[in-house]
Protein backbone atom coordinates (compact mmCIF):
# COMPACT_ATOMS: atom_id res chain seq x y z
CA UNK A 1 0.00 0.00 0.00
CA UNK A 2 1.47 3.22 -1.16
CA UNK A 3 -0.69 5.17 1.33
CA UNK A 4 1.42 3.33 4.25
CA UNK A 5 5.32 3.89 2.94
CA UNK A 6 3.94 7.94 2.03
CA UNK A 7 3.29 8.20 5.73
CA UNK A 8 -0.20 9.12 4.83
CA UNK A 9 -1.89 7.01 6.97
CA UNK A 10 -3.67 8.44 10.36
CA UNK A 11 -1.74 7.43 13.14
CA UNK A 12 -3.78 5.09 14.99
CA UNK A 13 -3.84 2.43 11.31
CA UNK A 14 -0.08 2.63 10.68
CA UNK A 15 0.09 1.23 14.59
CA UNK A 16 -2.47 -1.12 13.81
CA UNK A 17 -0.37 -2.24 10.79
CA UNK A 18 2.79 -2.56 12.68
CA UNK A 19 1.43 -4.78 15.07
CA UNK A 20 0.68 -7.25 12.63
CA UNK A 21 4.14 -7.19 10.41
CA UNK A 22 5.34 -7.39 13.41
CA UNK A 23 3.85 -10.84 14.39
CA UNK A 24 3.86 -12.83 10.48
CA UNK A 25 7.24 -12.11 10.24
CA UNK A 26 7.91 -14.15 7.43
CA UNK A 27 11.45 -15.53 7.18
CA UNK A 28 13.34 -16.96 4.28
CA UNK A 29 14.68 -20.31 4.40
CA UNK A 30 18.30 -19.49 3.44
CA UNK A 31 21.71 -21.08 5.05
CA UNK A 32 25.06 -19.69 4.44
CA UNK A 33 27.68 -21.12 6.28
CA UNK A 34 28.12 -22.56 9.66
CA UNK A 35 25.61 -19.55 11.15
CA UNK A 36 23.14 -21.24 9.29
CA UNK A 37 23.15 -24.54 11.65
CA UNK A 38 22.63 -22.10 14.40
CA UNK A 39 19.95 -20.70 12.57
CA UNK A 40 18.40 -24.14 11.86
CA UNK A 41 18.59 -24.88 15.79
CA UNK A 42 17.22 -21.20 16.48
CA UNK A 43 14.54 -22.19 13.72
CA UNK A 44 13.90 -25.74 13.95
CA UNK A 45 14.55 -27.20 16.89
CA UNK A 46 12.49 -26.90 20.04
CA UNK A 47 14.50 -25.89 22.75
CA UNK A 48 14.34 -22.39 21.29
CA UNK A 49 11.81 -22.07 18.78
CA UNK A 50 11.34 -19.05 17.28
CA UNK A 51 7.90 -19.32 16.44
CA UNK A 52 6.51 -18.86 19.01
CA UNK A 53 7.85 -15.14 18.59
CA UNK A 54 5.43 -14.72 15.25
CA UNK A 55 8.36 -15.73 12.94
CA UNK A 56 7.41 -17.97 10.30
CA UNK A 57 10.73 -20.07 8.62
CA UNK A 58 8.82 -21.19 5.99
CA UNK A 59 8.98 -19.42 2.43
CA UNK A 60 11.19 -20.66 0.25
CA UNK A 61 10.93 -18.11 -2.15
CA UNK A 62 12.56 -14.75 -1.90
CA UNK A 63 8.98 -13.31 -2.84
CA UNK A 64 7.26 -14.25 -0.21
CA UNK A 65 9.58 -13.24 2.42
CA UNK A 66 9.97 -10.49 4.88
CA UNK A 67 13.24 -10.86 6.39
CA UNK A 68 16.36 -12.37 5.52
CA UNK A 69 18.90 -13.96 7.98
CA UNK A 70 22.59 -13.64 5.99
CA UNK A 71 23.60 -16.58 8.26
CA UNK A 72 27.36 -16.61 7.54
CA UNK A 73 30.28 -16.18 4.94
CA UNK A 74 29.05 -14.36 2.07
CA UNK A 75 32.17 -14.52 -0.61
CA UNK A 76 32.44 -12.72 -3.52
CA UNK A 77 31.25 -15.05 -5.96
CA UNK A 78 27.85 -15.93 -4.06
CA UNK A 79 27.47 -11.41 -3.14
CA UNK A 80 25.67 -11.06 -7.03
CA UNK A 81 23.40 -13.83 -5.53
CA UNK A 82 22.31 -11.94 -2.12
CA UNK A 83 22.40 -9.15 -3.54
CA UNK A 84 19.93 -10.65 -6.25
CA UNK A 85 17.65 -12.49 -3.67
CA UNK A 86 17.26 -8.99 -1.93
CA UNK A 87 15.90 -7.39 -5.15
CA UNK A 88 13.38 -9.55 -5.01
CA UNK A 89 11.91 -9.61 -1.73
CA UNK A 90 8.85 -7.07 -1.70
CA UNK A 91 8.83 -4.14 0.69
CA UNK A 92 8.77 -3.65 3.47
CA UNK A 93 11.59 -6.10 3.62
CA UNK A 94 14.37 -6.25 6.55
CA UNK A 95 18.02 -7.87 6.42
CA UNK A 96 19.41 -9.94 10.26
CA UNK A 97 23.39 -9.79 9.61
CA UNK A 98 24.21 -12.85 11.60
CA UNK A 99 28.16 -13.64 12.80
CA UNK A 100 30.68 -11.93 12.49
CA UNK A 101 31.66 -12.76 8.41
CA UNK A 102 28.64 -11.28 7.59
CA UNK A 103 28.98 -8.27 9.90
CA UNK A 104 32.77 -7.51 8.88
CA UNK A 105 34.13 -10.87 7.14
CA UNK A 106 35.51 -12.33 10.86
CA UNK A 107 38.25 -14.61 10.79
CA UNK A 108 38.80 -14.25 7.18
CA UNK A 109 39.08 -10.64 6.98
CA UNK A 110 42.34 -11.05 5.39
CA UNK A 111 41.46 -13.79 2.96
CA UNK A 112 41.18 -12.79 -0.75
CA UNK A 113 37.93 -14.37 -1.77
CA UNK A 114 35.20 -12.97 1.33
CA UNK A 115 33.44 -10.11 1.09
CA UNK A 116 33.93 -8.12 4.13
CA UNK A 117 30.58 -7.17 5.51
CA UNK A 118 27.40 -7.69 3.76
CA UNK A 119 26.69 -4.26 4.43
CA UNK A 120 28.54 -3.50 1.47
CA UNK A 121 25.98 -4.81 -0.93
CA UNK A 122 22.82 -4.43 1.09
CA UNK A 123 21.40 -2.38 3.61
CA UNK A 124 21.21 -4.17 7.48
CA UNK A 125 18.64 -3.79 9.76
CA UNK A 126 19.96 -5.69 12.61
CA UNK A 127 23.87 -7.18 13.08
CA UNK A 128 23.88 -10.19 15.48
CA UNK A 129 27.97 -10.83 16.41
CA UNK A 130 29.58 -13.80 17.45
CA UNK A 131 31.01 -16.92 15.02
CA UNK A 132 28.85 -18.15 15.46
CA UNK A 133 26.43 -16.33 17.97
CA UNK A 134 24.34 -18.44 19.76
CA UNK A 135 20.46 -19.23 18.81
CA UNK A 136 19.60 -16.68 21.92
CA UNK A 137 21.71 -13.80 20.46
CA UNK A 138 19.77 -14.21 16.96
CA UNK A 139 16.27 -14.26 19.00
CA UNK A 140 17.70 -11.49 20.70
CA UNK A 141 17.90 -9.40 17.34
CA UNK A 142 14.57 -10.81 16.21
CA UNK A 143 12.92 -9.36 19.06
CA UNK A 144 14.87 -6.06 19.11
CA UNK A 145 13.79 -5.75 15.02
CA UNK A 146 10.40 -6.42 16.32
CA UNK A 147 10.49 -4.07 18.42
CA UNK A 148 11.83 -1.59 16.10
CA UNK A 149 8.41 -2.36 13.52
CA UNK A 150 6.13 -1.83 16.42
CA UNK A 151 7.17 1.80 16.55
CA UNK A 152 7.54 1.98 12.50
CA UNK A 153 6.67 5.02 10.26
CA UNK A 154 7.92 4.63 7.01
CA UNK A 155 9.13 8.17 5.90
CA UNK A 156 11.66 7.89 8.33
CA UNK A 157 12.37 4.50 7.75
CA UNK A 158 15.60 4.89 5.74
CA UNK A 159 17.02 7.17 7.94
CA UNK A 160 17.42 5.31 11.22
CA UNK A 161 20.82 3.69 12.04
CA UNK A 162 21.22 -0.25 12.16
CA UNK A 163 20.97 -2.32 15.53
CA UNK A 164 23.41 -4.08 16.92
CA UNK A 165 22.95 -7.20 19.24
CA UNK A 166 25.20 -6.54 21.95
CA UNK B 1 27.90 -64.77 -8.68
CA UNK B 2 27.68 -62.85 -5.40
CA UNK B 3 24.84 -60.24 -4.68
CA UNK B 4 27.14 -57.32 -4.07
CA UNK B 5 28.81 -57.94 -7.98
CA UNK B 6 25.09 -58.51 -9.62
CA UNK B 7 23.51 -55.19 -7.73
CA UNK B 8 26.78 -53.48 -9.51
CA UNK B 9 25.83 -55.13 -12.78
CA UNK B 10 22.59 -53.95 -12.78
CA UNK B 11 23.27 -50.49 -12.05
CA UNK B 12 25.58 -50.21 -14.82
CA UNK B 13 22.62 -51.99 -16.87
CA UNK B 14 19.88 -49.16 -15.74
CA UNK B 15 23.03 -46.51 -16.32
CA UNK B 16 23.57 -47.49 -19.91
CA UNK B 17 19.49 -48.52 -20.33
CA UNK B 18 18.58 -44.90 -19.18
CA UNK B 19 21.54 -43.42 -21.82
CA UNK B 20 19.81 -45.22 -24.51
CA UNK B 21 16.23 -44.39 -23.61
CA UNK B 22 17.00 -40.82 -23.54
CA UNK B 23 18.53 -40.95 -27.27
CA UNK B 24 15.90 -42.81 -28.77
CA UNK B 25 12.19 -42.49 -27.41
CA UNK B 26 10.21 -39.37 -28.07
CA UNK B 27 11.85 -36.24 -29.28
CA UNK B 28 12.26 -33.99 -26.03
CA UNK B 29 13.43 -30.54 -25.41
CA UNK B 30 16.31 -30.16 -23.23
CA UNK B 31 16.19 -28.09 -20.41
CA UNK B 32 18.66 -26.67 -18.12
CA UNK B 33 18.08 -26.42 -14.45
CA UNK B 34 19.72 -24.71 -11.61
CA UNK B 35 19.69 -26.46 -8.45
CA UNK B 36 21.11 -23.57 -6.18
CA UNK B 37 23.68 -22.10 -5.24
CA UNK B 38 20.98 -21.77 -2.93
CA UNK B 39 19.31 -24.79 -2.02
CA UNK B 40 16.86 -25.00 1.33
CA UNK B 41 18.19 -28.65 1.55
CA UNK B 42 21.63 -28.52 1.00
CA UNK B 43 24.01 -27.35 4.08
CA UNK B 44 25.11 -24.64 1.80
CA UNK B 45 25.78 -23.24 -1.28
CA UNK B 46 26.38 -25.93 -4.24
CA UNK B 47 24.78 -24.97 -7.21
CA UNK B 48 24.18 -28.15 -9.45
CA UNK B 49 23.10 -27.74 -13.33
CA UNK B 50 21.19 -30.22 -14.64
CA UNK B 51 20.26 -30.70 -17.97
CA UNK B 52 17.20 -32.48 -17.71
CA UNK B 53 15.07 -34.47 -20.58
CA UNK B 54 11.54 -34.66 -19.62
CA UNK B 55 12.13 -35.77 -15.82
CA UNK B 56 15.58 -37.43 -16.51
CA UNK B 57 18.60 -36.31 -16.19
CA UNK B 58 20.79 -36.06 -18.96
CA UNK B 59 23.50 -34.78 -17.27
CA UNK B 60 24.81 -32.77 -14.31
CA UNK B 61 27.66 -30.64 -13.02
CA UNK B 62 28.61 -29.22 -9.81
CA UNK B 63 29.49 -25.75 -9.39
CA UNK B 64 31.51 -25.17 -6.63
CA UNK B 65 33.47 -22.23 -4.88
CA UNK B 66 30.54 -20.16 -3.76
CA UNK B 67 31.53 -20.65 0.27
CA UNK B 68 35.66 -20.86 -0.53
CA UNK B 69 37.48 -19.07 2.05
CA UNK B 70 40.50 -19.29 1.25
CA UNK B 71 41.91 -21.46 4.10
CA UNK B 72 45.31 -22.98 2.73
CA UNK B 73 46.27 -19.30 1.63
CA UNK B 74 45.00 -18.05 5.34
CA UNK B 75 46.89 -20.84 7.02
CA UNK B 76 50.25 -19.25 5.59
CA UNK B 77 49.96 -16.19 7.79
CA UNK B 78 48.44 -17.73 10.99
CA UNK B 79 50.17 -19.24 13.34
CA UNK B 80 50.23 -22.91 14.67
CA UNK B 81 47.74 -22.47 17.23
CA UNK B 82 46.09 -19.92 15.65
CA UNK B 83 44.95 -22.39 12.90
CA UNK B 84 43.17 -24.42 14.65
CA UNK B 85 40.65 -21.48 15.12
CA UNK B 86 40.16 -21.56 11.48
CA UNK B 87 39.75 -25.02 10.45
CA UNK B 88 36.89 -25.56 13.29
CA UNK B 89 35.15 -24.00 10.69
CA UNK B 90 35.76 -26.61 7.69
CA UNK B 91 33.20 -28.59 8.43
CA UNK B 92 31.10 -26.50 11.15
CA UNK B 93 29.30 -29.69 12.09
CA UNK B 94 32.06 -31.65 13.73
CA UNK B 95 34.32 -28.86 14.84
CA UNK B 96 36.14 -30.86 16.85
CA UNK B 97 37.25 -33.32 14.46
CA UNK B 98 39.07 -30.94 11.86
CA UNK B 99 41.32 -29.94 14.40
CA UNK B 100 42.59 -33.18 15.07
CA UNK B 101 44.36 -34.14 12.23
CA UNK B 102 46.03 -30.83 11.95
CA UNK B 103 47.35 -31.16 15.64
CA UNK B 104 48.45 -34.48 15.05
CA UNK B 105 50.38 -33.59 11.83
CA UNK B 106 52.21 -30.86 14.09
CA UNK B 107 52.98 -33.15 16.94
CA UNK B 108 54.41 -35.56 14.05
CA UNK B 109 56.78 -32.71 12.82
CA UNK B 110 57.92 -31.29 16.68
CA UNK B 111 58.43 -34.99 17.82
CA UNK B 112 55.86 -34.57 20.50
CA UNK B 113 52.86 -36.71 21.86
CA UNK B 114 50.29 -36.35 23.81
CA UNK B 115 49.90 -37.88 27.13
CA UNK B 116 47.72 -40.72 27.39
CA UNK B 117 44.32 -38.81 29.38
CA UNK B 118 44.65 -36.05 26.65
CA UNK B 119 44.65 -38.92 23.81
CA UNK B 120 41.57 -40.58 25.23
CA UNK B 121 39.47 -36.96 26.06
CA UNK B 122 40.64 -36.04 22.56
CA UNK B 123 39.16 -39.36 21.25
CA UNK B 124 35.84 -38.85 23.28
CA UNK B 125 35.56 -35.56 21.92
CA UNK B 126 36.45 -36.48 18.40
CA UNK B 127 33.40 -39.27 18.53
CA UNK B 128 31.07 -36.61 20.45
CA UNK B 129 31.36 -34.27 17.22
CA UNK B 130 30.71 -36.91 14.95
CA UNK B 131 27.68 -37.86 16.56
CA UNK B 132 26.85 -33.99 16.39
CA UNK B 133 27.01 -34.29 12.74
CA UNK B 134 25.58 -37.48 12.26
CA UNK B 135 22.79 -37.17 14.10
CA UNK B 136 21.63 -34.15 12.16
CA UNK B 137 22.39 -35.64 9.24
CA UNK B 138 20.08 -38.90 10.52
CA UNK B 139 17.05 -35.76 10.57
CA UNK B 140 18.06 -33.88 7.83
CA UNK B 141 17.84 -36.53 5.13
CA UNK B 142 13.93 -37.25 5.99
CA UNK B 143 13.23 -33.69 6.19
CA UNK B 144 14.63 -33.48 2.06
CA UNK B 145 12.35 -36.64 1.30
CA UNK B 146 9.21 -34.57 3.28
CA UNK B 147 8.98 -36.22 6.34
CA UNK B 148 9.40 -32.62 8.73
CA UNK B 149 9.79 -34.51 12.50
CA UNK B 150 12.74 -36.44 12.33
CA UNK B 151 14.47 -33.10 11.84
CA UNK B 152 12.78 -31.64 14.92
CA UNK B 153 13.98 -34.72 16.67
CA UNK B 154 17.48 -34.20 15.43
CA UNK B 155 18.27 -30.58 16.51
CA UNK B 156 16.83 -31.82 19.56
CA UNK B 157 18.91 -34.44 20.82
CA UNK B 158 21.81 -32.63 19.40
CA UNK B 159 21.40 -29.93 21.56
CA UNK B 160 22.25 -31.96 24.46
CA UNK B 161 25.86 -33.14 22.41
CA UNK B 162 26.74 -29.98 22.00
CA UNK B 163 25.78 -28.54 25.38
CA UNK B 164 28.67 -31.66 26.79
CA UNK B 165 30.97 -30.47 23.67
CA UNK B 166 30.81 -27.16 25.43
CA UNK B 167 31.08 -27.66 29.00
CA UNK B 168 34.22 -28.78 28.35
CA UNK B 169 35.75 -26.60 25.96
CA UNK B 170 33.80 -23.67 26.37
CA UNK B 171 32.78 -23.65 22.39
CA UNK B 172 28.99 -24.70 21.54
CA UNK B 173 29.94 -24.76 18.12
CA UNK B 174 33.36 -23.85 17.39
CA UNK B 175 35.93 -25.25 20.39
CA UNK B 176 39.12 -24.31 19.21
CA UNK B 177 40.49 -26.71 22.40
CA UNK B 178 42.74 -28.96 20.91
CA UNK B 179 46.37 -28.14 21.56
CA UNK B 180 50.00 -29.51 20.81
CA UNK B 181 50.76 -31.98 23.08
CA UNK B 182 47.62 -32.21 24.29
CA UNK B 183 44.40 -30.24 24.95
CA UNK B 184 43.49 -26.79 26.84
CA UNK B 185 41.35 -28.23 29.38
CA UNK B 186 40.76 -30.99 32.05
CA UNK B 187 37.39 -32.60 31.91
CA UNK B 188 34.57 -30.37 34.08
CA UNK B 189 33.41 -32.20 37.46
CA UNK B 190 30.35 -34.48 36.76
CA UNK B 191 30.81 -34.41 33.06
CA UNK B 192 31.29 -38.20 32.91
CA UNK B 193 27.36 -39.07 34.29
CA UNK B 194 25.87 -35.91 32.24
CA UNK B 195 27.78 -37.59 29.18
CA UNK B 196 26.16 -41.04 30.18
CA UNK B 197 22.88 -39.42 30.00
CA UNK B 198 23.11 -37.97 26.94
CA UNK B 199 24.16 -41.17 25.43
CA UNK B 200 21.23 -42.88 26.46
CA UNK B 201 19.51 -40.50 24.78
CA UNK B 202 21.15 -40.66 21.74
CA UNK B 203 20.50 -44.42 21.73
CA UNK B 204 16.85 -43.67 22.23
CA UNK B 205 17.20 -40.69 19.27
CA UNK B 206 18.65 -43.62 17.03
CA UNK B 207 16.03 -45.96 17.71
CA UNK B 208 13.33 -43.54 17.13
CA UNK B 209 15.17 -43.14 13.58
CA UNK B 210 14.98 -46.98 13.17
CA UNK B 211 11.30 -47.02 13.63
CA UNK B 212 10.26 -43.64 11.85
CA UNK B 213 11.97 -43.42 9.08
CA UNK B 214 13.96 -46.64 8.63
CA UNK B 215 10.91 -48.80 8.85
CA UNK B 216 9.24 -45.82 6.98
CA UNK B 217 7.45 -47.47 3.64
CA UNK B 218 7.65 -44.18 1.59
CA UNK B 219 11.63 -43.83 2.92
CA UNK B 220 12.23 -46.94 1.83
CA UNK B 221 10.85 -46.50 -1.89
CA UNK B 222 12.50 -43.14 -2.44
CA UNK B 223 15.59 -44.25 -1.54
CA UNK B 224 16.13 -48.22 -2.23
CA UNK B 225 17.80 -49.05 -5.00
CA UNK B 226 18.43 -44.85 -5.87
CA UNK B 227 21.97 -43.88 -6.23
CA UNK B 228 23.84 -46.94 -6.64
CA UNK B 229 27.60 -46.46 -6.38
CA UNK B 230 29.30 -49.44 -6.94
CA UNK B 231 32.75 -50.07 -5.00
CA UNK B 232 35.08 -49.68 -7.48
CA UNK B 233 33.80 -46.22 -9.35
CA UNK B 234 33.48 -45.16 -5.38
CA UNK B 235 37.11 -45.69 -5.00
CA UNK B 236 37.92 -44.32 -8.29
CA UNK B 237 36.30 -41.01 -7.26
CA UNK B 238 38.04 -41.22 -4.14
CA UNK B 239 35.26 -41.50 -2.19
CA UNK B 240 35.25 -41.94 1.86
CA UNK B 241 33.99 -42.49 4.99
CA UNK B 242 29.91 -43.86 5.72
CA UNK B 243 30.17 -43.00 1.78
CA UNK B 244 32.23 -46.19 0.68
CA UNK B 245 31.80 -48.61 3.37
CA UNK B 246 27.76 -48.69 2.41
CA UNK B 247 29.35 -49.46 -1.04
CA UNK B 248 30.40 -52.74 0.94
CA UNK B 249 34.46 -52.04 1.14
CA UNK B 250 35.58 -52.66 4.72
CA UNK B 251 37.84 -49.23 5.37
CA UNK B 252 37.91 -46.92 8.14
CA UNK B 253 40.85 -45.21 8.98
CA UNK B 254 39.81 -45.27 13.07
CA UNK B 255 41.01 -48.87 12.31
CA UNK B 256 42.97 -49.28 9.88
CA UNK B 257 45.15 -46.15 10.30
CA UNK B 258 46.51 -46.20 13.06
CA UNK B 259 47.06 -42.43 14.17
CA UNK B 260 47.00 -40.56 17.58
CA UNK B 261 43.86 -41.54 18.61
CA UNK B 262 42.85 -44.56 20.84
CA UNK B 263 40.44 -46.23 18.48
CA UNK B 264 42.01 -49.45 18.61
CA UNK B 265 41.76 -49.68 22.24
CA UNK B 266 38.31 -49.70 22.39
CA UNK B 267 35.64 -52.22 21.07
CA UNK B 268 33.79 -51.51 18.04
CA UNK B 269 32.73 -52.42 14.57
CA UNK B 270 32.94 -50.87 11.41
CA UNK B 271 29.51 -51.46 9.47
CA UNK B 272 29.70 -51.95 5.88
CA UNK B 273 26.29 -52.60 3.75
CA UNK B 274 26.11 -54.57 -0.09
CA UNK B 275 24.29 -52.36 -1.96
CA UNK B 276 25.66 -49.07 -2.48
CA UNK B 277 22.29 -47.12 -2.73
CA UNK B 278 20.65 -44.09 -0.85
CA UNK B 279 19.51 -46.16 1.67
CA UNK B 280 22.48 -48.10 2.53
CA UNK B 281 24.29 -45.02 3.09
CA UNK B 282 21.53 -43.82 5.72
CA UNK B 283 21.65 -47.20 7.35
CA UNK B 284 25.34 -47.11 7.58
CA UNK B 285 25.33 -43.41 9.36
CA UNK B 286 22.88 -44.53 11.63
CA UNK B 287 24.77 -47.92 13.03
CA UNK B 288 27.79 -45.67 13.17
CA UNK B 289 26.01 -43.23 15.40
CA UNK B 290 25.54 -46.36 17.80
CA UNK B 291 28.96 -47.54 17.42
CA UNK B 292 30.17 -43.71 18.37
CA UNK B 293 27.65 -44.36 21.24
CA UNK B 294 29.48 -47.19 22.53
CA UNK B 295 33.26 -45.99 21.84
CA UNK B 296 32.33 -42.46 24.12
CA UNK B 297 30.76 -44.83 26.42
CA UNK B 298 33.90 -47.07 26.98
CA UNK B 299 36.00 -44.40 26.88
CA UNK B 300 34.13 -42.89 29.61
CA UNK B 301 34.84 -45.92 31.82
CA UNK B 302 38.26 -46.44 30.94
CA UNK B 303 39.97 -42.66 31.14
CA UNK B 304 43.18 -42.77 32.50
CA UNK B 305 44.48 -40.65 35.00
CA UNK B 306 47.35 -38.28 34.39
CA UNK B 307 48.43 -34.58 32.84
CA UNK B 308 46.52 -33.51 29.60
CA UNK B 309 49.65 -31.43 28.20
CA UNK B 310 53.18 -33.27 27.16
CA UNK B 311 56.24 -30.36 27.72
CA UNK B 312 55.91 -27.94 24.68
CA UNK B 313 57.34 -24.49 24.61
CA UNK B 314 55.53 -21.95 25.07
CA UNK B 315 56.58 -20.05 21.66
CA UNK B 316 55.46 -22.63 19.43
CA UNK B 317 58.63 -23.44 16.51
CA UNK B 318 57.60 -26.13 14.24
CA UNK B 319 61.01 -27.77 13.06
CA UNK B 320 61.62 -27.70 9.20
CA UNK B 321 59.85 -30.89 7.45
CA UNK B 322 56.46 -32.36 5.90
CA UNK B 323 53.62 -34.26 7.52
CA UNK B 324 50.59 -35.56 6.41
CA UNK B 325 48.44 -37.46 8.64
CA UNK B 326 44.69 -38.53 7.94
CA UNK B 327 41.87 -39.16 9.96
CA UNK B 328 38.63 -40.60 9.80
CA UNK B 329 36.45 -37.75 10.19
CA UNK B 330 32.50 -37.47 10.34
CA UNK B 331 32.42 -36.78 5.95
CA UNK B 332 35.13 -39.33 5.51
CA UNK B 333 38.67 -39.00 5.06
CA UNK B 334 40.30 -35.56 6.30
CA UNK B 335 44.09 -35.30 5.80
CA UNK B 336 46.06 -32.36 6.33
CA UNK B 337 49.75 -32.10 4.86
CA UNK B 338 51.77 -29.10 6.21
CA UNK B 339 55.16 -28.02 4.77
CA UNK B 340 56.75 -26.26 7.59
CA UNK B 341 60.33 -24.54 7.13
CA UNK B 342 61.18 -24.17 11.42
CA UNK B 343 58.54 -20.68 11.73
CA UNK B 344 56.15 -19.72 13.24
CA UNK B 345 54.11 -20.29 10.42
CA UNK B 346 52.99 -23.51 8.25
CA UNK B 347 55.01 -22.86 4.87
CA UNK B 348 51.81 -24.20 3.30
CA UNK B 349 48.83 -26.27 4.33
CA UNK B 350 47.25 -28.71 1.93
CA UNK B 351 43.96 -29.71 2.98
CA UNK B 352 42.59 -33.22 1.73
CA UNK B 353 38.44 -33.03 2.63
CA UNK B 354 36.21 -35.84 2.17
CA UNK B 355 33.35 -33.83 0.90
CA UNK B 356 35.01 -32.84 -2.45
CA UNK B 357 35.79 -36.32 -3.41
CA UNK B 358 32.00 -36.90 -2.08
CA UNK B 359 30.93 -34.52 -4.38
CA UNK B 360 32.84 -35.21 -7.39
CA UNK B 361 31.06 -38.09 -7.80
CA UNK B 362 27.89 -36.85 -8.43
CA UNK B 363 27.84 -36.09 -12.69
CA UNK B 364 28.59 -39.85 -12.36
CA UNK B 365 25.54 -41.01 -10.41
CA UNK B 366 23.03 -38.50 -11.34
CA UNK B 367 23.46 -39.62 -14.89
CA UNK B 368 19.88 -41.17 -16.04
CA UNK B 369 17.95 -40.63 -13.00
CA UNK B 370 15.03 -38.83 -12.15
CA UNK B 371 14.50 -35.37 -10.61
CA UNK B 372 13.04 -36.28 -7.17
CA UNK B 373 15.41 -39.09 -6.88
CA UNK B 374 18.59 -36.05 -7.36
CA UNK B 375 17.63 -34.68 -4.07
CA UNK B 376 17.47 -38.12 -2.12
CA UNK B 377 20.79 -39.04 -3.87
CA UNK B 378 22.39 -35.50 -2.48
CA UNK B 379 21.03 -35.68 0.54
CA UNK B 380 22.27 -39.05 0.76
CA UNK B 381 25.96 -38.29 -0.18
CA UNK B 382 26.45 -36.11 2.86
CA UNK B 383 28.64 -33.14 1.80
CA UNK B 384 29.10 -30.08 4.20
CA UNK B 385 29.72 -26.65 1.61
CA UNK B 386 32.51 -25.53 3.66
CA UNK B 387 34.41 -28.66 3.85
CA UNK B 388 33.50 -28.71 -0.12
CA UNK B 389 35.28 -25.25 -0.63
CA UNK B 390 36.87 -24.92 2.10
Amino acid sequence: MGLVENGKLPGPLTKLLNISRKYSLWVYQWGLACCAIEMGAAFASPRYDVMRLGVIPFPASPRQADLVVISGTVTDKMAPAVRRLYEQMPEPKYVISMGSCANCGGPYWDSYSVTKGVDQIIPVDVYVPGCPPRPEALLEGIVLLQERIASEDMTDRWNRDPIVVT
Amino acid sequence: MNPEASTQQLSYIANQASDARVNIELETEGMTLNLGPQHPATHGTLRIIVRLDGEQVVSAEPVMGYMHRGYEKLTEVRTYPQVTTLVNRIDWLGSFANEVPFILAAERLMEVEAPPRAQWIRTALFELSRIANVVLFLGDMAVQLGATTPVFYAFRDREFVLNQIESVTGGRFHPNFDRIGGIKDDLPKGWIQETKDVLARIHSFCEEMQDLVVGNEIFQTRTRGIGIIPADIGLAYGLSGANIRSSGVDWDLRRDGGVGLIHDQLDWKVWTHPDGDSFARYWVRLQEVRESCKMVGQILDGIPSGPIMAKVPRIIKVPPGEAYVETENPLGVMGYYIVSKGDLVPYRVKIRSASFNNVSITPWVLKGVYVPDVISILASLYFILGDIDR
